[in-house]
């Protein structure tokens, strides 16, 4: 199996589906000659030529909805905005217009698309460049929301959202892009299972994302045996594979890079909760970032992301008295 | 050929059907209005009366296969492009019968075998979704092309501006096609919009543009031909700002109380019905007598077609939870 960094697995999933699928068409901002800025679609224009692979204005709204059209003609768009931030000014058109469009035509069109973006803090791009806004999109029938986090599920999972008939929202945490992982190019994943990334007994953690690496630090230097679910899907979500988790150990963490409120990981925990109630040991607990703005300097936002030593102090928190913790900013006074 | 084919193909080159279509929508819009003042109609409408000819003119020079993304002004352009009095006013009604099975509404058109992508409810949400369908033609090799309709307001949304630049740069088989009524919702264009002639927005993304009557159907169907045959032939998109005017309110609960005094009159003394009324007496087609005739007879089609929606049947319940994703997601 080859090793392959996290921004040539993408690369190479969709170059894999362009040589399968004639139907399958890429654009966006700097995407075809400079090969993206984070070189996710290295070598696409070389191979595929400038019809299929195109470099946009920088106008998300009209590309956007451009790729819903195109997907309602037979074409598969996959676009890429290229910080999440960037899809505020398009969202009409993806949520409004694309999700919609099978359910106001009576289930006449289809829209295979699919929206590549960046996310996620740790790279200092500052309070605009640096949010993984799921919840922006997490609550609209009609899309799906996946998000990778190793080079495996980049590649396995971008071939499946291509794949698939529906709008996919697809999530690519930055700071993984330039991870190494080895790649099974025949391996399938499909949209809405999660992955065990790690088994363990006495406590499931649930992350997506860079925080399943996060996860799996934490779990690495842990006293407590930790099963990792990386979720992959988050709409919509491998609730099985959680619930068969969840009640096995008992315990339920959430780490989530997100602002506290909002987040995907308490629909987590309300689901676990409803169908779990007595089996759980301790109450499910969630990590996330605090409600503020992504701050730039290095130290404070290596503070606002969970990390695996405030991980651990959860867990042991936890685990010793069977209550939620309070988070970093709580107990510091904040 | 489906009933709807059989409409589209009637209006294509026949004067008299343009002009029997034309008070067919007059008469649909009448209707609904009404439906809705008695309250039997549900949430908002917005009526095209007195913009008939630039939808009849336009589906009557366009191919089945070209797509229209039209606007939430939605009744007279799929009356125009074939959809039936009772699929239409069914899903006004929200019925089964309706072309979106109830689940769309006033707002929410459509008919893809008559080239009607779902009309959109946002003010320029439609237009790039027709480049985006042009663009497909495009790489496909095709000579389809697509329209986008939209309003006067929409000029202001950077959906116009985004949109007409990268079809513009892509050079792509698309008809962009204003529907200036002079009012952008409850507001008159003026105090809006620093220009009168919106087209000339074009000239910034080196598009051709112009303008055309909007009252009157020939000059629309040559001017929208024009267009769709550069499209067609590979010379990229073009604007066209029909001049029309909005006889009714923008919505259900507008009186339209703001307009200048006499205005409304002076654009009525144009209403395209008037205009192909005369059209068809001074080619000979039809007689007063017919033409008096023909107009009981559509009252009477579009009194039946209210009472066949009220009679119709609601959807399902299990019909909310269908055509959402490409098949069932449990969440």
């Amino acid at each position: 199996m080859p090793a392959m960094r996290v921004r040539q697995a993408i690369a190479t999933a969709i170059a894999d589906e362009m040589r399968t699928d004639p139907t399958v068409i890429v654009f966006g901002e700097d995407i075809a000659a400079a090969e993206g800025p984070f070189k996710t679609t290295e070598g696409l224009l070389e191979e595929f030529g400038p019809v299929r692979v195109r470099d946009t204005p920088i106008s998300e709204m009209a590309f956007t909805g451009a790729a819903v059209g195109a997907a309602t003609m037979g074409m598969k768009p996959v676009i890429e905005i290229m910080f999440i931030e960037f899809l505020g000014v398009a969202l009409d058109q993806l949520v409004t217009e694309g999700a919609k469009m099978r359910y106001l035509s009576n289930g006449q069109l289809s829209v295979p698309m699919v929206v590549r973006a960046s996310v996620g803090g740790g790279l200092g791009f500052g309070g605009q460049h640096s949010q993984t806004l799921e919840n922006w999109v997490a609550a609209t029938p009609g899309l799906k929301v996946l998000a990778p986090s190793d080079a495996q599920s980049a590649y396995s999972l971008l071939r499946a959202a291509i794949q698939d008939p529906d709008p996919v929202m697809f999530l690519e945490s930055r700071v993984t892009y330039a991870e190494r992982g080895e790649v099974d190019t025949n391996l399938k994943m499909e949209i809405g299972k999660a992955r065990v990334v790690k088994p363990g007994k006495d406590l499931t953690i649930v992350a997506l994302g860079q925080m399943t690496n996060v996860a799996r630090q934490a779990a690495a230097t842990s006293g407590i045996d930790i099963e990792i679910i990386d979720l992959c899907t988050i709409v919509p979500w491998d609730k099985k594979t959680v619930l068969e988790s969840v009640k096995k150990t008992g315990r339920l963490v959430v780490v989530e890079e997100q602002p506290e409120s909002g987040g995907w990981g308490s629909e987590v925990v309300a689901a676990v909760v409803a169908e779990l109630f007595a089996d759980l040991k301790t109450v499910p607990i969630r990590i996330t970032c605090p409600n503020v703005p992504v701050p730039y300097n290095g130290g404070l936002e290596a503070r606002f992301l969970p990390n695996p030593v405030e991980v651990n102090y959860q867990i042991d928190q936890l685990m010793a008295t069977g209550k939620a913790p309070q988070p970093w900013w709580t107990r510091e006074g904040f | 050929m489906s009933k709807g084919l059989e409409r589209r193909k009637a209006i294509l080159s026949d004067p008299v059907a343009q002009f029997e279509r034309a008070v067919e929508i007059r008469e649909f819009e009448n209707q609904i209005n009404a439906l809705f003042a008695s309250g039997t109609i549900r949430g908002t409408t917005h009526l095209c009366l007195g913009q008939e000819a630039l939808v009849i003119g336009m589906a009557s020079v366009l191919r089945t296969d070209d797509p229209v993304s039209a606007t939430y002004r939605s009744h007279g352009i799929a009356l125009a492009l074939g959809i039936t009095p009772e699929s239409a006013m069914g899903e006004i009604m929200g019925k089964a019968i309706g072309c979106c099975g109830g689940l769309g509404g006033s707002m929410h058109l459509c008919d893809i075998e008559l080239g009607l992508l779902p009309t959109s409810a946002i003010i320029g949400g439609g237009m790039p979704i027709a480049a985006g369908a042009a663009l497909a033609f495009q790489i496909q090799g095709n000579d389809r092309v697509a329209v986008a309709l939209f309003g006067d307001g929409a000029t202001n949304i950077g959906a116009f501006h985004e949109t007409l630049n990268l079809a513009a740069i892509w050079k792509l088989p698309v008809v962009f096609i204003c529907d200036n009524n002079v009012y952008a919702e409850y507001s008159r264009i003026n105090l809006t919009t620093p220009i009168e002639d919106l087209h000339i927005r074009a000239e910034s993304y080196a598009m051709p543009h112009f303008a055309l009557d909007g009252m009157d159907i020939d000059a629309v169907r040559e001017g929208v031909q024009s267009a769709v045959d550069r499209a067609r032939s590979g010379g990229g998109p073009t604007l066209i700002e029909a001049k029309t005017y909005r006889f009714a309110g923008h919505s259900r609960a507008d009186q339209a109380l703001y307009r200048p005094e006499g205005e409304l009159d002076s654009w009525k003394s144009r209403d395209p019905l008037l205009l192909l009324e005369e059209r068809v007496k001074k080619s000979g087609k039809m007689t007063e007598s017919e033409i008096a005739e023909m107009k009981v007879r559509i009252a009477k089609e579009i009194e039946a077609t209210v009472a066949l929606c009220q009679a119709a049947p609601e959807p399902t319940t299990k019909t909310m939870f269908e055509n959402i994703w490409s098949r069932k997601v449990s969440q």
